[in-house]
């Protein structure tokens, strides 16, 4: 346990020496958002309909662009086999990984979401749901994204090929992310889609640290 | 008992699973074409016109057999990389590798009639339908373990990253399903039943059968056939293949 803290404490202290970095993919996630307005037109009721499937939609784009980011530096340097090599399970060690990488670029991507929501016109309540959502989702995501992360480390175009690999396996997470909003909206309550939110991220939570080191294994050999 | 096992593990070797795939193609492609001709020959001539839906509904003959293949070859390909992954066995994964463009072409055919048949049926080429949806999805995974295996040079580590991902895929393929299933519902609007209300004509079943038995025939005789393009190019440098290309 101690060097699963160690890792995230590393991660995080790394990421703050490099604030522009965090600062750019957040920035992205308002641009993405700012652009559906101006190609679709200012109707107030028909940016509150699109609002949820646009910020998850954006939110999902955003934690991509994290992504390639995840392992790439600690494999250049040679940290990723130091941390093969170690003592204590490599799982637990991505499990830190992916933590930070949440804190770091899931959780603001939260934080901006329910600003960005007010230019939607969606109300209070809504917000709170739709923060609710993300904050259940996006930890998901970074989990899932650091699988693709893991197989496409020092492939050719792995940028893009990571996205072509991760993008269909968020569709569960957009669903049910999204639909809480949006039965949130339709008056039916958003319990059952955060509930299977939550247990996918439980479910992710369990295996995907594990596939993670597994695939990481692979691209060290 | 023991003999059977040791020929069962004499054909993991890419070097004597090559001339028996030589051998087996001929068969497969015969069934393939014996199959084809009593299913085309079931589905156009000797099935009758459907009520409600017309000559049209003759595109369920490939539709049908299309989307189970393409469901099917994806179970087949996780449970071939799998075993590479678990047993290290090369042949596995090649196999797992010749079997992913027959997949995708599946997928790919069963979203391609499907449209075809849409329009008559639904009057549009595309519906957000949940199976739709999820044939879709199914078809971009494919997309993504072959990218994936072309983008790695090292064929041992293409094997195994693509292993992982198609174990990934196999886990997620459930969740992907009923998950588009019920936004389906939650969505009203597009939401189209294609499930039969009445039973369908002995003859339609007996052709679409007949007709899935020719894909699976098929699907089998062309992956033998890229596998042993694969086990050639991979093993270049071993003495038996350049006997054996002679």
């Amino acid at each position: 346990m101690n060097a699963f803290v160690a890792i995230v404490r590393r991660d995080l202290i790394i990421a703050f020496r490099r604030k522009s970095e965090v600062m750019t993919a957040l920035f992205f996630f308002a641009i993405v958002v700012s652009l559906f307005p101006l190609g679709i037109g200012p109707e107030p009721t028909l940016l509150a309909k699109i609002a949820p499937g646009v910020l998850w939609v954006a939110a999902l784009l955003a934690t991509m662009l994290g992504l390639p980011r995840l392992f790439a530096q600690d494999h250049a340097d040679g940290t990723l086999e130091q941390m093969a090599l170690a003592p204590s399970s490599l799982t637990l060690l991505v499990a830190g990984k992916v933590v930070a990488h949440w804190l770091v670029c899931g959780l603001p991507l939260v934080l901006l979401a329910p600003v960005l929501g007010v230019q939607f016109d969606l109300p209070g309540e809504t917000l709170s749901v739709l923060v609710l959502a993300l904050l259940l989702g996006t930890p998901l995501l970074s989990l899932i994204g650091a699988i693709g992360a893991a197989l496409t480390l020092g492939v050719r175009g792995g940028g893009v090929l990571l996205s072509v690999l991760v993008l269909p396996l968020y569709v569960p997470a957009l669903i049910f992310g999204a639909g809480a909003v949006e039965a949130h909206i339709a008056g039916l309550g958003a319990e059952g889609h955060l509930s299977l939110l939550g247990a996918l991220l439980v479910l992710a939570a369990a295996f995907a640290p594990w596939a993670t080191a597994a695939a990481l294994r692979i691209a060290l050999e | 008992m023991s003999s059977r096992l040791i020929n069962w593990f004499r054909y993991a070797s890419p070097q004597s699973f090559y001339p028996l795939a030589g051998r087996m193609i001929p068969w497969f492609w015969g069934l393939t074409a014996i199959f084809l001709i009593a299913g085309l020959w079931i589905g156009f001539f000797v099935a009758p016109t459907d009520a409600q839906q017309g000559e049209g509904y003759r595109i369920i003959f490939v539709h049908v057999p299309a989307s189970w293949m393409s469901m099917f070859i994806y179970l087949v390909m996780a449970f071939w990389a799998g075993l590479g992954l678990a047993l290290n066995t090369r042949l596995s994964a090649m196999m797992a590798q010749a079997l992913a463009p027959t997949g995708a072409l599946m997928a790919f055919l069963s979203l391609w009639t499907g449209a075809l048949w849409g329009k008559p049926m639904w009057g549009t080429y595309w519906v957000w339908d949940a199976r739709l949806t999820s044939e879709l999805i199914l078809f971009f995974l494919y997309i993504g373990f072959i990218a994936l295996q072309a983008a790695i040079d090292d064929p041992r580590r293409a094997d195994k990253a693509g292993a992982i991902l198609a174990l990934v895929g196999v886990v997620n393929i459930p969740i992907i399903y009923f998950s588009v299933q019920w936004w389906n519902t939650l969505h009203q609007g597009a939401s189209v039943s294609i499930t039969k209300g009445s039973s369908m004509a002995e003859t339609m079943l007996w052709g679409m059968l007949l007709m899935a038995l020719a894909f699976w025939m098929y699907s089998i005789a062309v992956a033998l056939m890229r596998v042993r393009a694969i086990i050639l190019e991979r093993e270049r440098h071993s003495e038996w293949v350049k006997h054996a290309v002679e």
